[in-house]
């Protein structure tokens, strides 16, 4: 079993050492093919990312943009399903001891599959964290009462529409890290103004010690450094999903997306030398 | 699954908005504090005399309230046994009883200053009546429509343009309800601050699922007055078609707590439940979660949603009302499904019998009618709930007879 103080505090507690934001990134598992997603997520470590988000595709993600909806059909449609995501968390744990692994989805597969049996076996393949999308805290005790228990963090999601009392219910449950949707839309849309994600931060900060990642719309690396001058993890997700679209057919599918994660982490990772 | 008995059906959902394990608020983060505020406003309003006055006004001289309770006396004739009475609700403004909720909710739209109407639909009865509403109360109406669905529902597609409303057609998943329903949350996430949301059924996010109930209510209570006057008595048999459940609900809720009277609800079996070509979530699905609310929905062994099918595209959906779900577990609704080949011969049988020409949705409700009708006493009363008319069938009806019109 997994130490409670697990992977994604060592992570942001380096970094913090170093005094370095964080390079979350999310690709879907299974996306374009089994074979791609996995050659990806392979090298996503050493391409920069700090910490990796899997998607759970599903075939109705309704707070998704049209770039991730478009990745959950093409993984669903190779054949994608929760014993497969959770065999490919298994294959990087081998290579990989310390990157910690967050799964990201929508309920309804986690609870087919059995949130109790489900905790267990993520924990078992070194998933370090999840990140339910429809599970707010109203609906969140029948998983994170066996999440917690298998040692696996319950990620929290903030948003523009969080106001102090909701804030407050938010992260009181959290665990590893809170996310900070800095929208109010779907994923891979427009991006938030630099002023409005700092008081956002300001005022989860005030409420909470966790560390705080930001995501939505973050496309280059300059929109990258911004983000990681004032949060502690910038996500990117729909650009590297589009990479992975543009890619599709061609051998170098795989070193492009790479390629661009190593661009956006020198982003971040320089941000706070300037 | 089975559960308990609860002391009154009418008690629910609780303040969290679950009946048993079903209903609930499974949305994204977003979105939460919006539904809250339309819980709160909703809960104002419901007990308020000013917005109950507004809301009966608009029922009574817009919508055309009370619908009447019409004796089938040449069916009943026909099918010989049950005295079958109509619930004629397909003679509301629009034809169907979608306007009874989206009246109810443009209300509270506008209670709450919202600025801005956003909806789903599948076969355009939704999508006519709120944009209907809209063009009353003079806001703004985007509409979410599967592409599939507006290709076979051309003439409400045209309706809802001359009604004022944007129609907005979604390709995503199958270009049907269920991905409609999706794009028009997305839509929602997007536009926090202005935009309110007139779901079409019993079902999404608490509390959605009770106002669309408590809005399509007056259909029992009117039945109820209605059958006492002919009849001197309660009916002893109701029956509804069920798609998200809200014209059945509406029929039925009056009469959850009289335990004498028996109730029928009747989902789309489309092809065949066997040939997995169907949209009957409660005979053939298992509890899932999904647009909001846990309930039975039709979904691989991976939890991966599957289509819905059903000649009628207003049943066509994976899910179905929490509230369903919860009277299904415990017994007190009876669900029970109808191919498309029997509401087809029902919805034939009836316009030549009587004079009404059904819409494909009640013309299941029917076809059962006519599976139990004769095995009942004459003095049995049964009611069926024609929620709505035929008219926009009309080319799929000629379609699937063969005839070219």
């Amino acid at each position: 079993m997994i130490n409670r103080e697990g992977r994604i505090k060592a992570r942001f507690e380096s970094l913090a050492e170093k005094k370095l934001a964080g390079l979350i990134t999310f690709i879907t598992a299974g996306d374009p093919d089994q074979k791609s997603s996995e050659d990806i997520l392979m090298g996503l470590p050493h391409a920069g990312a700090d910490l990796i988000e899997i998607g759970m595709p599903f075939t109705d993600p309704m707070a998704d943009g049209p770039a991730i909806q478009l990745s959950s059909k093409r993984a669903l449609a190779s054949g994608q399903n929760m014993d497969k995501t959770l065999k490919m968390v298994e294959k990087f744990r081998k290579q990989d001891a310390d990157t910690p692994i967050i799964l990201m989805g929508y309920y309804n597969p986690i609870y087919s599959y059995g949130a109790e049996r489900f905790s267990v076996s993520a924990a078992n393949v070194g998933v370090d964290g999840l990140i339910i999308v429809d599970l707010p805290p109203e609906e969140e005790e029948e998983l994170v009462q066996p999440a917690i228990k298998a040692g696996i963090d319950f990620v929290r999601l903030t948003t523009p529409t969080s106001d102090k009392k909701r804030l407050l219910k938010l992260v009181k449950t959290a665990s590893g890290f809170i996310y900070h949707i800095s929208i109010t839309g779907i994923t891979g849309t427009q991006s938030a103004e630099t002023l409005d994600i700092r008081n956002a931060v300001g005022k989860i900060r005030e409420q909470s010690n966790l560390p705080i990642a930001v995501g939505f719309g973050i496309r280059t690396p300059a929109q990258a450094a911004e983000i990681a001058s004032i949060a502690d993890a910038a996500v990117v997700g729909s650009a590297i999903v589009e990479k992975i679209a543009d890619g599709i057919g061609s051998p170098d599918c795989v070193n492009n997306v790479l390629q661009y994660v190593s661009e956006m982490a020198n982003g971040v990772h320089t941000a706070r030398m300037n | 699954m089975n559960v308990e008995k609860p002391n009154s059906y009418k008690n629910f959902p609780d303040t969290a908005g679950h009946f048993g394990i079903y209903g609930g608020r499974y949305v994204a983060e977003t979105l939460m504090p919006l539904i809250i505020d339309v819980e709160k406003a909703y809960t104002l309003a419901r007990t308020d005399k000013l917005f109950l006055d507004e809301l009966d006004y608009f029922l009574r001289h817009y919508v055309g309230r009370p619908s009447p309770l019409y004796f089938a006396e040449r069916l009943t004739a026909s099918i010989g046994g049950a005295k079958i009475y109509f619930k004629r609700d397909e003679l509301n403004h629009t034809g169907a009883h979608k306007i009874n909720n989206t009246i109810g909710q443009i209300l509270l739209a506008k209670r709450m200053g919202k600025k801005r109407i956003i909806a789903e639909t599948g076969a355009g009865q939704h999508g006519v009546a709120a944009a209907t509403v809209c063009a009353r109360f003079g806001l703004p109406c985007v509409i979410y429509m599967g592409e599939t669905d507006i290709e076979r529902q051309a003439p409400n597609v045209f309706r809802m343009k001359l009604l004022g409303a944007k129609v907005v057609p979604v390709q995503s998943g199958s270009g049907t309800l269920k991905d409609a329903m999706n794009e028009a949350l997305r839509d929602w996430v997007s536009n926090v601050d202005d935009t309110f949301y007139i779901i079409g059924t019993v079902a999404g996010p608490h509390p959605y699922p009770a106002m669309v109930r408590d809005f399509q209510a007056v259909i029992g209570r009117e039945v109820r007055e209605q059958m006492e006057r002919a009849e001197g008595r309660l009916p002893d048999t109701l029956v509804a078609c069920i798609g998200g459940g809200s014209n059945a609900i509406g029929l039925f809720y009056e009469f959850l707590d009289m335990e004498d009277v028996n109730i029928y609800a009747v989902e789309a079996a489309g092809k065949g439940l066997k040939t997995g070509q169907h949209a009957a979530s409660l005979s053939a699905g298992r509890p899932g979660v999904l647009h909001g609310n846990r309930t039975y929905l039709l979904q691989d062994d991976n939890g991966q949603i599957e289509e819905a099918y059903s000649i009628s595209a207003g049943l066509d959906y994976p899910g179905i009302g929490p509230e369903h779900a919860w009277l299904r577990d415990n017994g007190r609704v009876k669900y029970v499904s109808a191919t498309d080949k029997e509401a087809l011969d029902a919805f034939q049988f009836c316009s030549e019998l009587e004079g009404i020409i059904p819409a494909l949705e009640p013309a299941h409700a029917l076809a059962y009618v006519r599976r139990i009708a004769p095995n009942l006493s004459s003095d049995h009363l049964l009611v069926m709930n024609m929620c709505g008319r035929g008219d926009k069938d009309v080319f799929s009806v000629a379609n699937a007879l063969g005839v070219t019109i």
